[in-house]
């Protein structure tokens, strides 16, 4: 059994394949931002609170500090990059616009991730469903009024002041 | 944060695993790494090698067999369990893993991580203890199991010893459970915790009161204060709760714990 201290890693991100020679001790948030200059994904507090760098690995919603790039090999990463379309926000970008769901921003890309999955899994979800769902991602701009209006806004339902 | 350089392995067999771990005295098994990851940030391990269990099929899995015992892989993620019709025989495990931390940890984090970190403000060690669950490890002279029970064996040490690795947890069957906690926060680290199970028995496992979860039987379920204010814990004190505080929560969720298990069913 071969233990290695680089590895040629593959990984498809919002639907492009990337193969990069990488240090094990590399972690995914890093190879991201800094490998492939994918850098929306954001290092918030690097100790797996902030939620900044979630972004959805084969399906799921994950911390990408809290992982190392080869855990990553052959996986398919949808990040923050991914969701707009030709230079029009989605839906849910445009309802965060809408709501005022940022101030600083720094908080985002990790938000619309958490509630992209959220989206995926549960089309309209309620108030509780919600507050689960972002609980890993932390705003420092206490914004999390006019995010959760947002998200709500997405699903389709009525949003109150 | 660059960690320290490090040797990584993905082996596709528990074979494979065993034989890095024995060649590499410094290797660790690398589980979801929602712990591991950090600490090495911290450098507060630095281990030569991580020995990533992500592609060994015999780790995975739940199943259930037809007397009700539920045969849970150690690399069963939180979120996995709680999804898990098969984990609904002993409704309680998802019910605390949906406790634990957040939606991204729960995603990664695993239950054989959970215990193997013998953390002693995680929820699963007086979970399994109170459950009386049976782990089996497997080493380089083969597979035995441990009772929960003598699985902890102190801050970070379980009987899963140097070359050896957690492969599965095994629960009976019973519905007649309970767990509580005051945690930091909402779904935040443990203060004090508890687990309750009545099935035949008032068993509570206390957790964050002593390095491993402390076992306490009471006659009753109107005992169980009493039982364990004569348990002589002797919790630690810090910037969260003194010693005394802990003893009294130590009551409270004990109580509690036993409450939901008096009415589940």
């Amino acid at each position: 059994m071969d233990v290695v201290s680089s590895q040629t890693v593959s990984v498809e991100v919002n639907g492009t394949t990337y193969e990069r020679e990488v240090e094990a001790r590399r972690l995914l948030i890093h190879f991201l931002r800094d490998d492939l200059d994918l850098t929306g994904s954001h290092v918030g507090c690097d100790t797996g609170n902030c939620g900044a760098c979630s972004v959805i690995l084969d399906g799921t919603l994950v911390k990408s500090c809290m992982l190392l790039a080869v855990q990553a090999d052959g996986s398919s990463i949808e990040t923050v990059e991914g969701l707009s379309q030709e230079d029009e926000l989605n839906p849910l970008q445009q309802a965060f616009k809408d709501q005022h769901a940022l101030q600083c921003g720094y908080c985002t890309p990790g938000m619309l991730m958490s509630a992209t999955a959220l989206l995926r899994d549960n089309p309209s979800p309620s108030d509780d469903e919600i507050a689960k769902a972002i609980q890993g991602n932390i705003c420092r701009c206490t914004g999390y009024w006019n995010i959760f209006k947002a998200v709500k806004a997405a699903s389709g339902q009525e949003v109150g002041e | 944060m660059l960690l320290s350089e490090v040797g990584y392995a993905r082996p596709a067999t528990l074979e494979q695993a065993l034989g890095v771990l024995a060649e590499y005295p410094g290797a660790r098994a690398l589980a979801g790494g929602q712990t591991l990851v950090n600490v090495m940030k911290a450098r507060a391990a630095a281990p030569d090698v991580l020995v990533d269990l992500a592609g060994i099929p015999e780790l995975k899995g739940i199943e259930l067999a037809g007397d009700g015992t539920l045969e849970l892989g150690a690399m069963t993620t939180y979120s996995e369990l709680i999804a898990s019709a098969e984990a609904r025989a002993r409704p309680i495990l998802g019910e605390v893993c949906a406790q634990i931390a957040d939606v991204q940890v729960r995603n990664r984090g695993t239950i054989g991580g959970n215990v193997c970190s013998s953390d002693p403000t995680n929820h699963l060690p007086p979970l399994l203890v109170a459950l009386g669950a049976t782990f089996t490890v497997a080493g380089p002279q083969g597979e035995r199991t441990v009772p929960a029970g003598e699985f902890f064996l102190g801050v970070y040490m379980t009987a899963a010893g140097p070359g050896e690795l957690l492969t599965k947890i095994t629960v009976p069957p019973g519905r007649n459970d309970g767990f509580a906690s005051v945690p930091i926060g909402v779904d935040g680290t443990c203060i004090v915790n508890a687990a309750a199970s009545m099935n035949g028995g008032v068993r509570v496992a206390l957790g964050c009161v002593g390095a491993t979860p402390v076992l306490v039987e009471a006659e009753s379920a109107d005992a169980v204060r009493d039982a364990v204010r004569e348990s002589a814990i002797d919790p630690p004190s810090d910037v969260h709760a003194s010693a005394d505080y802990r003893r009294h929560l130590a009551e409270v969720v004990a109580a509690r714990a036993v409450e939901q298990a008096g009415k589940a069913s």
